[in-house]
């Protein structure tokens, strides 16, 4: 339904496409992905590589297409397989650690995006939030230390579009605020408050006035923060 | 349309707006705003009028600085001058063949992004895997498409045509660059206090974590300048001439303190460092061999050396942080730049987390009120006693700076004349009276600052940080003119023997005293002051650390240090022990005494400024001082390695020496003749620092 959605507008905003054609794709590749990984897990196994190590080739793949160091990523290995139940840990490739688990990390914990971070950076098919290693590594590579102000306020917005629709609507607006200002009753905005911040958001940040705000508009205004990039950052 | 298109970030210029199109446009945007203002239709007609736009709209909007600082920039360098720059780019994803009929359709629609796979597949292969891990896939699909370029290249003859410039220019590059990703990865895995430092961000968030940052790389710092002095200089002294002195005197407690005594013949100080005739260039015959080590010029270039690449280490980390920082901040229509970048990931505590969502929930009122309430301020009145209490706050500060001053001038007077110091304690006075100045001023101007109410928390940062700065510069003016003008070229009274080495002993009394006073500071003050505030006041929050003072005192510490270092080379590893002191005494102290800041700290901004003041302020200032000794000041004739010479610099000329004794070091005295000459030192720094720049 989404493809048949897309192909019948126009969509001439980059960030859309971008949008559409990654969960297209991602949908589309999602099972090839899947054996994929199985196959190299396979050929790991065959190859004689230890449950609790990770090939060479496989680290300096990592380091070069993540933002993460070669110590990052060994204790970022470290850690994925602490949070894999004990059979699993055999095959570090093709296995998925469910969201509570993830969620059990004190970097994550008291988080108040913890779930929406799960859900943006999983690429299971059953959409439940589940880690492969690879989805834990692009995590920890969006939040490092080197990762370009794209990047960050790119994953940024997926994180805040609580919809999943590629937008920031009145409704994902609603909930980023209420997820920013806490769950107990003294911090919470009245909505008539809700209703002003809201409108006064859009009012500073949607250019095309579609009462939305798109990834564009979105990195236009975080781009006028210098400090967004050292506060969206998680170390292990 | 003006609207949109007035913003700071005009990066890609080069789109002129024809004039036919902006009456599409103009038409286009009526369109929508008529139907947003139709509340009833405004979700379902948005979206489809969007997609009546004409292709000219889609031109012009995908030329927006908002669109092509995104992706333009990060997936093609700008470098790589290829045609694809026009349009807005898509990241690319694996194109597999048997995936091509089942989304092609798609792809065909987007005829960019076969452009983009193509120009990847015309780029190096490490330039591609840059540009991919510059995407937003996912790291399965980047290996896909790494492997898929990977099996494309091995079966493709590359037949580009590089011109011998470009090759070297790329070689050069990647020369430089793995060189950088050696280094950086050097100093990420020798990663000091990286525990304690994720629990003090994790509870503080980022703007504490900023000050532990900065301790780290100034002991960093003073790291590579202590190996680099103790291994060139006080090593080899120690080794070759050890000494004796004539008259043997007993250690005494005090004398830690004073560093006179049985210190100061002591290798921490000036006068331990021994110039004896046989070193000299003129004496001997020439078949005598030339073995033992220079004493002169290594005292010289050493310290030299480490200034200079610290110089040079100091300048590249200002460019890195000021390259992020420069924005301009605008004081309203903040709110949705506080709504989606406010939030310090970094805090891991639960309550810590809690007292961040209440922090913010205040402050989304509070600018809610602001903006829906009017102008508060805009009443004559009240702005009129705004200024008037500002003015009044000011005075009182600059005043207190100057009687400060003065009195620092008067009572370092006395101290002028040689037979006026009595024993050993009455060196103590003027370091006491210094620091206890240092220190009680601030809290003077933290009571000024109650009276104003400034606006923006930065700003009160700002003014606070002026104030301290323009007191510690002021008293180290006033002491360096003590220094370099009467001890050391003293008008009337007997001039001291070894001038150089009471004034090293004065500066490792200072910044001994600044420790000290530090500790108690820390102890009395910080836990004494969080009693008073819960047990006396009631307060339910413990007080705020404060990073600018802090940073502050830490720079002042620096410099002093930085320009002792030429009297007394064991100063930078005493500033070594000090700085790890502080770092344990100040992290027991945050985790006691203190709680997160109740408005955001602009760690970013702070940083920048931090680091631009340790180098312009603090480094030039120490540097300034000690060429201008090295040129200017006669040293002492009856000790330490320069006597019998009217300036230091006239060392320098030993170096022909080496080469008339050791042939094999010719090249020596050429680089020593093409160094002197500073212009080129620039020069060569200058191009190596933009080279690096631009890999950023």
């Amino acid at each position: 339904m989404q493809i048949r959605l897309y192909r019948n507008c126009q969509v001439e905003q980059e960030g859309e496409v971008w949008f559409a054609l990654v969960k297209f794709v991602s949908a589309r590749n999602k099972d090839e992905s899947n054996q994929r990984l199985c196959r190299t897990n396979r050929t790991n196994n065959t190859m004689g590589a230890t449950a609790s190590k990770l090939p060479k080739d496989q680290l300096s793949e990592y380091q070069e297409l993540t933002f993460l160091t070669k110590q990052e990523i060994l204790l970022a290995h470290k850690r994925f397989n602490e949070l894999l139940e004990r059979e699993d840990r055999q095959q570090i490739g093709g296995s998925r650690v469910p969201m509570n688990k993830i969620l059990t990390l004190p970097e994550l914990k008291s988080n108040p995006f913890r779930r929406r971070i799960c859900q943006v950076f999983s690429t299971s098919d059953l959409r439940d939030g589940s880690l492969s290693f690879e989805d834990f590594l692009d995590l920890l590579s969006a939040f490092s230390d080197s990762a370009t102000l794209e990047i960050k306020s790119h994953y940024a917005f997926r994180i805040f579009d609580f919809d999943d629709d590629g937008t920031l609507d009145t409704g994902d607006l609603e909930k980023l605020v209420n997820c920013l200002t806490g769950e107990m009753d003294n911090t919470r905005l009245t909505s008539e408050e809700m209703k002003q911040l809201i409108n006064n958001i859009l009012e500073e940040s949607d250019i095309d006035k579609d009462g939305t705000v798109n990834l564009s508009e979105f990195q236009h205004v975080i781009s006028r923060s210098p400090d967004f990039v050292s506060s969206f950052k998680i170390v292990l | 349309m003006a609207c949109i298109v007035n913003n700071g970030l005009e990066l890609h210029s080069e789109h002129s707006e024809d004039s036919e199109t902006s009456s599409d446009t103009d038409d286009d945007f009526e369109t929508v705003e008529m139907h947003v203002m139709d509340n009833n239709k405004t979700e379902l007609t948005s979206a489809f009028t969007r997609n009546k736009w004409s292709a000219a709209t889609q031109k012009v909007l995908s030329s927006m600085p908002s669109r092509s600082v995104g992706w333009s920039a990060a997936v093609l360098s700008q470098r790589d001058h290829s045609s694809v720059r026009d349009s807005s780019q898509v990241p690319g994803t694996s194109n597999r063949d048997y995936d091509m009929e089942s989304h092609e359709g798609l792809i065909h629609e987007v005829p960019r992004m076969r452009h983009l796979l193509r120009t990847l597949q015309t780029l190096p292969l490490d330039e591609c895997v840059r540009k991919l891990r510059m995407m937003p896939m996912s790291l399965t699909e980047k290996s896909e498409l790494r492997a898929l370029l990977c099996r494309e290249r091995k079966g493709q003859i590359l037949s580009v045509e590089t011109s011998r410039n470009s090759h070297f220019q790329v070689r050069l590059r990647k020369s430089l660059r793995g060189a950088r990703q050696g280094v950086h990865s050097l100093l990420t895995s020798v990663q000091l206090w990286h525990g304690t430092l994720k629990k003090v961000s994790g509870r503080f968030g980022t703007g504490a974590l900023s000050y532990f940052l900065f301790l780290r790389t100034l002991l960093l710092y003073n790291i590579f300048l202590s190996l680099i002095i103790n291994v060139f200089l006080v090593l080899p002294e120690v080794i070759h001439h050890p000494h004796h002195s004539a008259n043997k005197k007993i250690f005494m407690g005090l004398n830690i303190f004073t560093g006179t005594g049985i210190l100061t013949d002591s290798s921490m100080f000036y006068g331990y460092y021994n110039y004896t005739e046989e070193n000299n260039c003129s004496s001997g015959n020439k078949t005598k061999p030339y073995n033992s080590y220079n004493i002169r010029l290594a005292y010289l270039l050493t310290i030299g050396t480490g200034l200079f690449a610290t110089c040079i280490m100091l300048v590249y980390s200002v460019f890195r942080t000021l390259g992020g920082s420069f924005h301009m901040y605008k004081s309203h229509g903040n709110l949705a730049l506080k709504v989606f970048s406010c939030w310090d990931f970094k805090l891991s505590k639960m309550t810590s987390v809690r007292m961040q969502s209440e922090n913010l929930c205040t402050q989304l009122k509070e600018m809610l009120y602001e903006l829906h309430s009017g102008n508060p301020k805009g009443k004559l009145k009240t702005r009129l006693i705004w200024m008037a209490l500002c003015f009044t706050a000011w005075g009182i500060s600059l005043t207190c700076i100057f009687c400060c001053v003065l009195t620092v001038y008067v009572f370092s007077e006395d101290r002028e004349n040689v037979s006026n110091i009595g024993s050993d304690e009455n060196l103590l006075a003027l370091p006491l009276l210094v620091c206890g100045l240092n220190h009680l001023m601030p809290s003077v101007f933290n009571m000024v600052a109650w009276m104003e109410s400034y606006d923006s928390l930065s700003l009160c940062i700002y003014v606070s940080i002026i104030r301290n700065l323009f007191l510690k510069v002021s008293t180290l003016a006033v002491l360096c003119y003590r220094w370099m003008g009467s001890t050391a070229t003293p008008k009337n009274g007997t001039k001291l023997e070894c001038w150089e080495t009471f004034v090293g002993q004065d500066l490792y009394r200072f910044l001994l005293m600044d420790l000290i006073f530090g500790v108690l500071h820390t102890i009395f003050g910080d836990f004494l002051w969080r009693v008073f505030t819960q047990g006396v006041l009631r307060r339910k929050r413990k007080p705020a650390f404060d990073i600018a003072r802090n940073v502050l005192e830490l720079i002042y510490g620096q410099t002093l240090a930085w320009f002792g270092v030429l009297f007394s080379p064991l100063l930078p590893t005493f500033q070594i022990v000090k700085l790890i002191l502080l770092f344990y005494l100040k992290r027991a102290s945050l985790m006691m005494n203190c709680q997160a800041p109740r408005k955001a700290w602009r760690a970013t901004q702070m940083t920048t400024l931090f680091i631009s003041l340790l180098c312009f302020p603090s480094f030039l200032g120490a540097a300034a001082g000690i060429t201008y000794t090295m040129w200017r000041l006669e040293p002492s004739s009856t000790c330490g390695p320069f006597r019998m010479l009217s300036s230091m610099f006239q060392a320098g000329r030993e170096w022909r020496c080496l080469t008339t004794f050791n042939p094999s070091l010719t090249w020596l005295s050429w680089a020593y003749t093409v160094l002197e000459n500073p212009l080129f030192l620039f020069t060569i720094a200058g191009v190596f620092l933009l080279e690096m720049v631009r890999e950023e």
